[in-house]
């Protein structure tokens, strides 16, 4: 129906100050919708990354095998304990089950590890580590170390240590220094130190090693295996239906981060329902403006709806001129709302960049389609009980007024 | 002369109860093709009314209404919407016009509002219809911004845009001057003469009623004379 699409047009045009003001207060409702959409979505963001983005979404930790008990005739009972055995439990085929496992669809890396506690010297002075050896070249897959190197680099020389700032202070420490690496086992290294990270979790920068695969093999002992995989992925939530695949796959004891993070996830759910409550009210708003105003503009045309109905309009092209201002006044509102909301996303700092202190708005999670969608639905709704009162018009009360 | 619209018996009671008001008591009227009559009577009489009711968009509480050999009286909105649209003409008195629209866009709306769209054909018999009634130079003139007596002019041609067989006209000069009155009303009646189109015109004013062939005089709900 073009013809009534130019009527509605019109109808618009004719009344341009009344219709700018309800356009504008569509924008401002298409306006808090993105805003919240953002908001939401880049607080979820910013929670996640803060708590779970430097954490292995899916880890497979060696279980420690308890050592068998023998029962002996006397009714004593005795621990059989090998060397090696209690200390550590290995994946001791890590090598066919992490190109298996990197090749499930949505990992994006998969890290084999080896860990165990150490001490650190230099000259008299010494601390406690817990030392991690990774794969060279590999050091940033779960952690992203790389992004926090303050000096020196994250990539690890095969007798290389890379450690945390809190403690290279303590120990006085430099760059190029040569240190002293003592496992719990007994075996010692010397080390060079790499590169210095800083992260902001006290844990990791007081007393955190990394060191190469390599290294920690001989350091705890390991020939074979890794004592732990860490898996990171493309999707933080899809974590409990690949972890599960993986399961399957491997027959390995897979967990996902969710597996004790159910609190977060509420919290993350809490907030999700308050966003939509917003939005909703933000909808409902729209809904009611511009029902009110196309109610008002039925009751000022009546007389030109009934010359309409007199010279041969039907009832349903009454309807059509009312639900397409509706219409058009939903789409205007929607788009320069979504134009509006992402301008004034513009100046927050993108979501790799999200710092404490400033509101963590994601420009990429604004919804402006389903905002501009929801919008035009919502005028096209809230314009069909004006447009019905303007078809029941009665021409000839109308024309007689 | 063939009958153009028969109404019979036609009794129109506005309101129920204590409050109800007869004003239509049984008016039978035949209106030929090509006739040219004038609506007279006392203010109240019920000459609205009846004009309302020919024009399909009242129904009477009783009688019958054929036009065109169509019982009008038993047709649905949408069989009615058509046929008004088709074949009857109107001019009011006041709020004739689309006040957003141009001349031009108000005098072809009955041919659009019909085919969904604005056809150069159609533009085409509006500026002629439009010339015809001496607007040529007002053809994309806002309405609202017209005189009064030009907007009648408009909404003459707006009547026949169609090419109705009835005009129904009710007080059509009422809030003219006495120059534009005589000014539609010529047209009205070169119109009538040369296209043969059947008008109904309700006036209170003599003047104007001498432009008309035949009088038909209301009173007591009845045609009286
Ligand atoms: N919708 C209505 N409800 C109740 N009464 C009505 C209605 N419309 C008209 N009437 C009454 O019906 C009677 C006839 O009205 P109508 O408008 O047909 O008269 P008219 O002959 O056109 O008068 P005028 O010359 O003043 O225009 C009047 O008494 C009027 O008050
Ligand atoms: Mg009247």
């Amino acid at each position: 129906m073009l013809y009534a699409l130019k009527i509605a047009a019109r109808y618009l045009t004719a009344n341009k100050g009344q219709t700018a003001l309800l356009v504008l207060g569509v924008a401002v409702g298409v306006f808090i919708f993105i805003f919240m959409s953002a908001l939401i979505g880049g607080l979820a963001e910013f929670i996640l990354s803060r708590t779970v983005g430097d954490m292995s979404h899916i880890t497979i930790q060696a279980e420690t095998v308890d050592p068998p008990l023998l029962i002996a005739p006397d009714g004593a009972v005795l621990v059989a304990s090998e060397r090696g055995e209690t200390r550590t439990a290995t994946l001791s085929q890590s090598a066919t089950w992490v190109p298996l496992i990197a090749a499930v669809p949505g990992v994006k890396a998969v890290s084999p590890q080896i860990s165990g506690a150490g001490l650190l010297a230099r000259g008299a002075q010494s601390a406690q580590v817990s030392v991690t050896g990774v794969e060279p070249g590999n050091e940033s897959a779960i952690l992203d170390l790389d992004g926090y190197m303050v000096e020196g680099s994250a990539r690890l020389a095969s007798d290389g240590i890379i450690l945390g700032q809190k403690l290279a202070d303590d120990l006085s420490l430099s760059l190029g220094q040569t240190l002293r690496l003592q496992s719990s086992d007994g075996a010692t290294i010397l080390l060079t130190l790499g590169g210095i990270f800083l992260t902001g979790n006290g844990a990791m920068d007081d007393g955190r090693a990394f060191v190469s695969l390599s290294t920690a093999r001989s350091l705890f002992d390991t020939p074979q295996g890794v004592t732990r995989i860490e898996i990171k992925l493309d999707d933080l939530n899809s974590a409990d239906d690949i972890a599960l695949r993986i399961r399957a796959l491997t027959g390995l004891d897979a967990v996902p981060w969710t597996d004790g993070a159910e609190q977060l996830m509420e919290a993350l759910d809490a907030q999700a329902q308050t966003g939509i409550f917003l939005k909703t009210f933000a909808l409902i708003t729209i809904v009611i403006g511009v029902a009110s105003a196309l109610l008002l503009s039925t009751y000022r045309r009546r007389p030109e709806i009934g010359i309409m109905r007199a010279m041969g309009a039907g009832r349903g092209f009454v309807v059509f001129v009312f639900v397409m201002q509706g219409g058009l006044v939903g789409l205007m509102g929607g788009l320069s709302g979504a134009v509006l909301g992402y301008l004034a996303l513009l100046p927050f700092p993108s979501r790799d960049e999200f710092r404490a202190g400033t509101l963590p708005m994601d420009i990429t999670q604004g919804s402006y389609g389903l905002a501009i969608l929801l919008t035009v639905i919502g005028a096209v709704l809230a314009s069909i009980l004006p447009a019905r009162s303007a078809a029941r018009v009665d021409p000839v009360t109308a024309i007689g007024q | 002369m063939s009958a153009l619209l028969e109404v019979r018996d036609l009794v129109k009671t506005y309101g129920s109860g204590e409050a109800a008001t007869r004003v239509l008591r049984g008016l039978s009227l035949r209106l030929d093709t090509g006739e040219m009559a004038a609506l007279l009577g006392p203010s109240g009489s019920g000459k609205s009314t009846l004009l309302t009711i020919l024009g399909t968009l009242m129904k009477p509480t009783s009688g019958s209404h054929v036009m065109l050999g169509q019982d009008l009286i038993a047709a649905g909105d949408r069989e009615l919407t058509a046929f008004r649209n088709l074949h009857i003409g109107f001019v009011f008195q006041f709020h004739n016009l689309l006040p957003d629209f141009t001349a031009l866009e108000n005098v072809i709306f009955p041919t659009s509002v019909r085919e969904g769209r604005e056809t150069p054909a159609a533009r085409e018999r509006g500026r002629d219809l439009l010339v015809r009634m001496g607007l040529g130079d007002r053809i994309d003139f806002p309405s609202a911004n017209l005189s009064g007596g030009q907007k009648q002019r408009v909404a003459v041609a707006r009547a026949l845009m169609n090419s109705p067989e009835l005009v129904l006209a009710d007080e059509p000069t009422g809030n003219l001057d006495r120059a534009s009155a005589m000014q539609v009303m010529e047209l009205i009646g070169q119109i009538n003469r040369e296209e043969g189109t059947t008008f109904l015109i309700s006036t209170h004013d003599e003047k104007i009623a001498g432009f008309c062939r035949r009088q038909i005089v209301v009173g007591d709900g009845l045609v009286t004379g």
